[in-house]
């Protein structure tokens, strides 16, 4: 048996609200707990039995990439390509555009998965549903679900059940009245018939833009998965449902960068405690991770939840606490970092406090996920949320910094609450 | 010839106490307002001190609350300086003016001058220099002014070359005079006469008479000048009180490890390694501070305990207070009496009422009960 999987993306243009943490790097490789979004994906793929190669699919250019693909494939040992979309192909177009890559050496099944979101991918545990339920009815496709509450449902792609066969009944993507409890994780294994589908729904765009006058030809190779795919499959019986139960997450803002890097972190104590931090000096309280080129005081106290990127600079009596400090960063003496994301080299004088405000799902709600809030609340004013240092950004001592944004190499010189500083 | 000194050696004292000291909440709570101490030392002692320095014997405190508990306290500190202290105990609230009149067997029983001060007051006080302004202009009235900065907060003194009280204004809404009553005067006994046994208010009921008669002279004050009976003014206070400690008495200020600026550090004050203590910082008997604190501006009060590596920034700790460790408190926080305060916590601007345990952060300046 051959299995691959695909990773998609995205580029520039999507993932705005990642900002300003994706300004200076694509979003995808953005630390969490220490490792790039997607190579915690890229560790679930290469868990599965059969697996040949992971294609990462995107909009990035290939110089932003090749550097991280390379690191890949020498660490993991396995194919790994990075193939670029020569433009914004929407979330199928460029699975079809890249078809024959997909199909050479004839997988029997490809696994998808989205760039943007974070779980305890149960990706073994899906093939084998996929293998043995998908067989009799000769399943083109089964997507991964969970559950999520009433309200929250409706910002997701909204699934029903048909529980006797597991099979897709209806699908609808953000929809404006209650559907379904049970979510889109953005995350499936396909058959390789799955090109057909894409083939027919690619001619007859093609057949209309010829037909229509003036057609615009933006987009015109753009396949929506979800709206072109799936949801024309719900109903048929070729389309499969496997809920899980095990943690998942969008990640779409930093603050769900925080919130990942807390369940990241929380998994590598299972299946990796060799990557947690356990020492007398520092401090470690909880799940933390430093890079082994990091440089900690042994009088800092960190975590829980904290992750140290390469050669950071951890200074005298320090706090640090649910957050995530970028490579080269310094934080000096006796300051107290909280929910916050510390940009590359960026830099805290002494005595200073920057502190966030955690978006965590609501605990008295059983499947509840993130807050997903808007940047500004009615009035306008921003919404507390996790603190963010873009890279290159000076602090200085004695200030506090709270619930606030900051650009890429800005010098700060006084105190701010709540603030984007540009 | 003695003549003046002996004078001075009979004269007396009427110190306004007065009541509940609600601007000075808090700590007001826990202790009657002139047995808070400023920059090491209880407020009234202050004053008490400089009397004496200047040939006061006797001193009458009126007071109109917890008398008891200041007379007990207070008792042993004035025998030791040989001050005869008399507690004049108002039943209801007499004013500004009717505790003179309580007073008076004791102020007007010779034909000496008497001073009076309002407790709140501290500045280098100029007792000597007051009597003897007093005796050259001969009337009924000495009122110390001083110059402020924003004048119209408070009564307007207006007053000729020579110093003769012209009239007073209160709160001016356009600029009269930046020279304002510092709460320091001195009367001849004659004044009773213009005093009742009843709440009345010095300013407003008995100045203006004196000032029309021409009774009323005006004392510059020089040196600096608080009304310290608010925490803002407390602290800013002491980083005048300070500064004249710096150009006075030098020695009395701490010189140990990180010190910056001026600050008073009691000797039984513990302080840690790679702290930095100061500016205008004053430390109790007792305090702990802990490594790698910073402390500028602040007044810490006996025994507290400020663990490692906070920050503090113009705030008063209260006693027996303990502050956790990577704690920012900042903007005039107000720390009542045995207080605690959680590690990792941020208070901005909050008041906390005594025996108090803070566990969340109180980011906006608030009253926590």
């Amino acid at each position: 048996m051959l299995v691959k999987a695909v990773i998609l993306i995205g580029g520039n243009q999507k993932g705005t609200r990642f900002r300003p943490l994706s300004l200076d790097l694509p979003k995808p490789l953005f630390a969490v707990a220490g490792f790039p979004i997607i190579q915690h994906h890229i560790e679930a793929c290469v868990q599965i039995p059969f697996l040949k190669e992971i294609i990462i699919l995107g909009y990035y250019a290939v110089s932003e990439m090749s550097q991280f693909v390379l690191d890949m494939v020498q660490l993991y040992k396995i194919n790994i390509r990075y193939l670029q979309e020569f433009e914004p192909l929407g979330t199928a177009g460029g699975l079809y555009h890249f078809r024959d890559q997909i199909r050479c050496g004839n997988p029997d099944f490809f696994f998808v998965l989205n760039g943007d979101v974070c779980a305890d991918f149960p990706l073994t545990e899906m093939l084998e549903f996929h293998k043995t339920h998908g067989e009799k009815q000769k399943a083109i496709v089964t997507l991964m679900a969970t559950e999520a509450t009433r309200q929250q449902s409706l910002i997701y792609g909204c699934i029903v059940e048909n529980k006797e066969n597991n099979t897709l009944e209806h699908y609808v993507e953000k929809p404006s009245t209650f559907i379904s409890t049970l979510i889109n994780c953005g995350v499936y294994i396909f058959s390789p018939e799955v090109f057909h589908q894409m083939a027919n729904v690619f001619n007859k765009k093609q057949m209309d833009f010829y037909n229509v006058e003036n057609g615009s030809s933006i987009e015109r190779e753009a396949l929506y998965l979800e709206k072109e795919i799936l949801m024309p499959l719900a109903g048929t019986g070729k389309a499969l449902v496997y809920q899980t139960i095990k943690w998942w997450s969008q990640l779409k803002t930093p603050g769900a960068a925080i919130y990942a890097n807390r369940h990241y972190l929380n998994l590598f104590r299972e299946r990796r405690p060799e990557r947690l931090a356990k020492s007398v000096q520092p401090t470690i309280i909880g799940d933390v991770y430093i890079h082994a080129t990091a440089n900690v005081h042994p009088t800092a106290v960190l975590g829980p939840n904290v992750s140290i990127g390469a050669h950071a600079t951890i200074g005298y009596g320090t706090r640090i606490k649910e957050s995530i400090v970028l490579a080269h960063s310094r934080i000096l003496d006796h300051s107290l970092v909280l929910y916050s994301i510390i940009g590359a080299n960026s830099e805290i004088g002494c005595w200073t406090r920057v502190e966030g405000t955690p978006c965590d799902p609501n605990p008295d709600k059983p499947f509840a996920k993130m807050e997903n809030a808007p940047l500004f609340n009615e009035e306008g004013k921003l919404n507390p949320s996790i603190t963010i240092l873009g890279n290159n950004v000076t602090i200085p001592s004695e200030v506090i910094v709270r619930n606030s944004i900051v650009l890429p190499h800005k010098e700060l010189t006084r105190s701010y609450n709540n603030e984007i500083i540009l | 010839m003695g003549g003046k000194d002996v004078k001075l050696g009979t004269m007396k004292a009427l110190i306004l106490v007065g009541g509940y000291g609600t601007r000075l909440r808090p700590l007001t709570l826990s202790r009657p307002k002139p047995l808070v101490e400023f920059a090491n030392k209880p407020m009234l002692m202050h004053q008490i001190e400089a009397l004496l320095e200047a040939g006061v014997t006797q001193v009458v405190l009126a007071v109109s609350y917890r008398a008891e508990q200041m007379e007990s306290e207070l008792r042993a500190e004035t025998d030791k300086l040989g001050i005869t202290l008399i507690f004049s105990h108002e039943t209801e609230p007499l004013g500004t003016a009717g505790p003179l009149a309580l007073a008076k067997d004791i102020l007007a029983c010779g034909d000496e001058p008497f001073f009076v001060l309002n407790s709140d007051v501290i500045c280098d006080f100029p007792f000597k220099e007051m009597v003897d302004f007093h005796k050259a202009h001969g009337k009924e009235g000495t009122i110390v002014v001083t110059k402020v900065e924003e004048p119209s907060k408070y009564g307007v003194v207006v007053y000729s070359d020579q110093g003769r009280i012209e009239k007073f204004v209160e709160k001016p809404t356009e600029f009269v005079s930046n020279k304002i009553n510092a709460g320091m005067y001195i009367f001849n006994p004659s004044i009773m006469k213009r005093i009742e046994l009843r709440p009345m208010s010095i300013e407003k009921e008995v100045f203006p008479c004196m000032a029309n008669e021409a009774e009323l002279f005006a004392y510059e004050l020089q040196g600096f000048w608080m009304d310290v009976g608010q925490p803002k003014d407390f602290i800013t206070g002491t980083s005048l009180y300070l500064k004249s400690v710096r150009e006075k008495n030098p020695s009395m200020l701490y010189t140990g490890p990180g010190a910056v600026g001026n600050s008073l550090v009691d000797p039984t004050a513990v302080i840690g390694a790679n702290c930095r203590i100061g500016p205008n910082v004053t430390i109790g008997p007792g305090v702990v501070i802990e490594d790698g604190v910073c402390v500028k501006r602040c007044t810490i009060l006996r025994d507290a305990t400020i663990k490692s590596h906070s920050w503090l920034d113009s705030c008063i700790v209260g006693w027996k207070c303990v502050v956790g460790r990577w704690v920012r408190l900042e903007n005039v926080t107000v720390l009542g009496e045995d207080v605690i305060v959680k590690d990792e916590i941020y208070i901005n601007g909050g008041k906390v009422l005594p025996h108090k345990a803070i566990s969340d952060s109180v980011p906006e300046p608030q009253i926590i009960m």
